[in-house]
């Protein structure tokens, strides 16, 4: 039997740590492992040396579903025009206070 | 660590990064979309249209980049077992196991380009892939972990924190987290060695014969000199390299002078010296032949780092394998089956 390429087998994982209770978690790389609990392991070693994180999620990469870079205009410029969607928009006399 | 990739490629006569030829209408379009994001200063992330010279630029150089890391271990991990204390102990694993930590970040930022990890392993272990030269020399005596932190993590901060700046985003965020980490490399180098100097005369003499053996190997660490680089205008105009080889020699020699002296140490260079008008210091002639020496595999040490290398890859198989079948032997058939 020939040796099986078992990094080719390991798959992909994206990691997301949470720096403080608090905050959200945020992507901070990827690493191959066998499979989630292995995964984690390795990103506490890999991404938490230094106490970066007091939790961590790992997602497999080929389930996250991206846009487009080619679609960005199309996504994003129509909020462009749209500043009335901002509160600075507004003109509110100085005596209404802090609103 | 540090890459000579973008400087051993034109001597290598292979891979060079060359503006392709002939562009159809579209492609062409993209490419001067990817100019003025470049000359905005923006940046590129994985799954932007980049030209295939840049891409190839960077695999190598993040690959190499990622090499250097691993195999930069072992110079120092040779010095694990017999550190002088176990405070020195557990700072010196800290240390190796932080550069294995830069080795994985970089792999990760080269993978978003397309290339596998088994691929890049595979060129490395073949020899095909180069890494940083200067592992290629062996740590003698203890004094020589002191100075690999001091001289060596130094000049690899000095090339790395321009790459923080990088155009291309995942190498430039994987040196953030690389530079944030070696700056205790450096430090805890250069107080090892404060240590020693406030010893005994033969520890003295051994922090001097390191620095005198390392000094060298350093100021050719940042590649050829700038004639002599003509890959260097090509990877600046792709905001890949902020700064050439020389300038970042240059600022390397500034720092080290003074800190040098601090130590008491000497640095074995007789043509080194304070020069007014430039504001800067001269230096001596720097041995390029040993250089490419040992770029082309025949400095002391390239064959016993790469058969280290090959043998924990060898022996680490099983490992890699008994996880995979765990991993198999547990996922839920339905998932299987997807």
């Amino acid at each position: 039997m020939s040796t099986p390429p078992a990094l080719k087998d390991w798959p992909l994982w994206e990691v997301f740590v949470r720096s403080k209770q608090g905050l959200e978690h945020k992507h901070c790389g990827s690493l191959h492992a066998s499979d989630a609990e292995h995964a984690l392991q390795m990103a506490r070693d890999v991404y938490t040396r230094r106490q970066e994180g007091v939790s961590i999620w790992v997602v497999p990469s080929h389930l996250i579903a991206a846009s487009d870079p080619e679609d960005k205009d199309t996504l994003f410029d129509p909020a462009s025009d749209k500043i009335y969607r901002h509160p600075t928009f507004y003109e509110i006399p100085d005596e209404v206070g802090h609103m | 660590m540090y890459t000579q990739a973008m400087d051993t490629m034109a001597k290598e006569g292979k891979g060079a990064p060359r503006a392709v030829a002939a562009l159809s209408a579209e492609d062409a379009q993209r490419q001067a979309r990817f100019d003025e994001r470049i000359d905005a200063d923006g940046r590129i992330e994985p799954r932007d249209w980049m030209p295939e010279a840049y891409r190839k630029t960077l695999v190598r150089q993040i690959s190499q980049h990622a090499h250097s890391e691993i195999v930069g271990m072992l110079p120092e991990g040779n010095w694990i077992s017999r550190a002088p204390s176990l405070k020195r102990k557990a700072i010196l694993l800290a240390k190796v196991q932080d550069e294995g930590g830069h080795g994985l970040y970089l792999y990760s930022a080269a993978e978003t380009l397309g290339t596998s990890r088994a691929q890049m392993l595979d060129d490395l272990h073949s020899g095909k892939a180069k890494y940083s030269s200067i592992f290629n020399y062996p740590t003698l005596t203890w004094a020589d972990v002191g100075v690999i932190g001091w001289l060596v993590d130094g000049a690899a901060i000095m090339n790395q924190v321009p790459i923080c700046r990088c155009s291309y985003g995942p190498y430039a965020r994987a040196m953030v987290r690389v530079c944030k980490e070696e700056s205790f490399h450096q430090r805890q180098g250069y107080e090892g060695l404060m240590v020693l100097m406030k010893g005994t005369q033969a520890q003295r003499d051994m922090v001097q014969d390191a620095v005198n053996r390392w000094w060298w190997k350093c100021l050719a660490m940042f590649g050829p000199p700038d004639a002599d680089s003509p890959n260097s205008a090509q990877g600046m105009r792709w905001g890949i390299k902020r700064f050439t080889n020389d300038e970042l020699r240059q600022k390397f020699v500034d720092a080290t002078v003074p800190q040098a002296r601090l130590l008491g140490v000497t640095l074995p260079d007789p043509d080194l010296k304070w020069n007014e008008a430039r504001g800067h210091h001269d230096y001596g002639a720097i041995d390029w032949s040993e250089f490419w020496q040992v770029v082309n595999g025949h400095g002391p040490c390239n064959r016993e780092r790469l058969a280290a290398r090959v043998k924990a890859h060898d022996d680490g198989a099983w490992v890699r394998e008994a996880a995979a079948a765990h991993a198999a032997k547990h996922t839920p058939v339905e998932a299987k089956a997807a």
